[in-house]
């Protein structure tokens, strides 16, 4: 009874005539286990369809970009406009601007003359330092002359050598 | 509309399209990249989509004239040659049987076919369309799909038969 009504179905189906219920009727037959041996083919042929709807699926990503909006990017540039007028603004005004003495808190001041008292330390220091180089000086000064004298003396040597030779000549 | 309004509006059938490109394209690789390529020229197109009166049967005519398309550029004759591999039949009884059973065979045979018969058959057996939205996409009047469908399934049948015997002796 059934399988007369499926094979009904099937002629309808092999001619295009049957409507999409009548062949979700054949499909829902024939992935069953149990088919008639002559329908085999048919049995092939439905377990394709039913398998390729639920295994060929498309996992792929698809890269959707939405419109790219450049106003992030021009708010970047904006910032570090702001942040380069930020730091050179300052150092250009801010020069002329110095602070007096007086202006200053307390704890400024000692700082201040703090530094002041290490800095005349140390030029103390290099005065000492400077002296004692003078001293060098000094000496060199004397090497010079005494330089001078040995010129003298090598003046006087060669005049005596002049000497012995007239000397040996007159012997000869 | 924002992307995932898209997404919703294309989850459906992306399967469906990408089913259809590889019926066409055969290669895995190539249909990814034809559904690829229609979800994009949709997604350009988003502020039309309103417009559509049926954006599926829509997509799916995209696909059908970008597969035939590309089957007919130059790049596909590089596709034809593997398609030409994929029809190699002259495989080993001992292979004929492995695959006697295995659906794999349907594949190859619906591969054989005419394209137009291909689409029909991937509409109709396996996305389940009915006749007038399968008229839509194929631009074809119901009983010309009928009598192209009908052809089709019985020449598979016809093929499937014939391996099935050659499996038994």
């Amino acid at each position: 009874m059934v399988l007369n009504s499926i094979e009904h179905l099937l002629e309808k189906y092999d001619n295009g005539e049957t409507t999409l219920k009548e062949e979700q009727q054949l499909k829902a037959y024939f992935t069953q286990e149990k088919v008639a041996p002559h329908l085999e083919s048919y049995q092939v042929m439905f377990q394709y369809f039913n398998n390729t709807k639920q295994e060929e699926l498309y996992t792929k990503d698809v890269p959707l970009k939405p419109r790219k909006s450049y106003i992030y990017q021009w708010i970047s540039v904006a910032a570090v406009a702001v942040l380069m007028l930020g730091i050179f603004i300052p150092s250009i005004f801010g020069s002329e601007q110095g602070r007096t003495l007086a202006e200053l808190s307390t704890e400024e001041r000692d700082a201040y003359n703090q530094t002041m008292k290490v800095f005349d330390m140390i030029g103390t220091q290099f005065n000492k330092g400077q002296n004692q180089i003078g001293a060098l000086s000094l000496t060199s000064s004397n090497f010079a002359k005494g330089a001078e004298q040995i010129n003298y003396i090598s003046g006087f040597s060669e005049t005596t050598n002049k000497f012995f030779k007239s000397k040996k000549n007159k012997k000869k | 509309m924002t992307q995932t309004d898209f997404t919703k509006l294309v989850m459906p059938f992306k399967d469906k399209v990408f089913r259809l490109a590889k019926r066409l394209l055969v290669s895995r690789e190539e249909a990814e990249d034809a559904t690829q390529e229609i979800l994009m020229k949709l997604w350009k197109n988003k502020q039309k989509i309103a417009d559509y009166k049926n954006v599926e049967a829509f997509s799916m005519t995209m696909t059908k004239n970008f597969c035939l398309d590309r089957l007919k550029s130059k790049q596909a004759q590089n596709l034809k040659i593997v398609h030409s591999n994929y029809q190699d039949h002259n495989t080993s009884l001992q292979k004929e049987v492995e695959n006697k059973d295995s659906v794999d065979w349907v594949s190859k045979i619906i591969a054989e076919l005419p394209e137009q018969q291909k689409i029909i058959l991937q509409l109709r057996d396996i996305e389940e369309y009915d006749f007038d939205e399968i008229a839509k996409v194929v631009d074809m009047n119901p009983t010309a799909i009928r009598v192209a469908l009908s052809r089709a399934r019985k020449t598979i049948r016809e093929k499937l038969t014939n391996t099935h015997r050659y499996g038994i002796k």
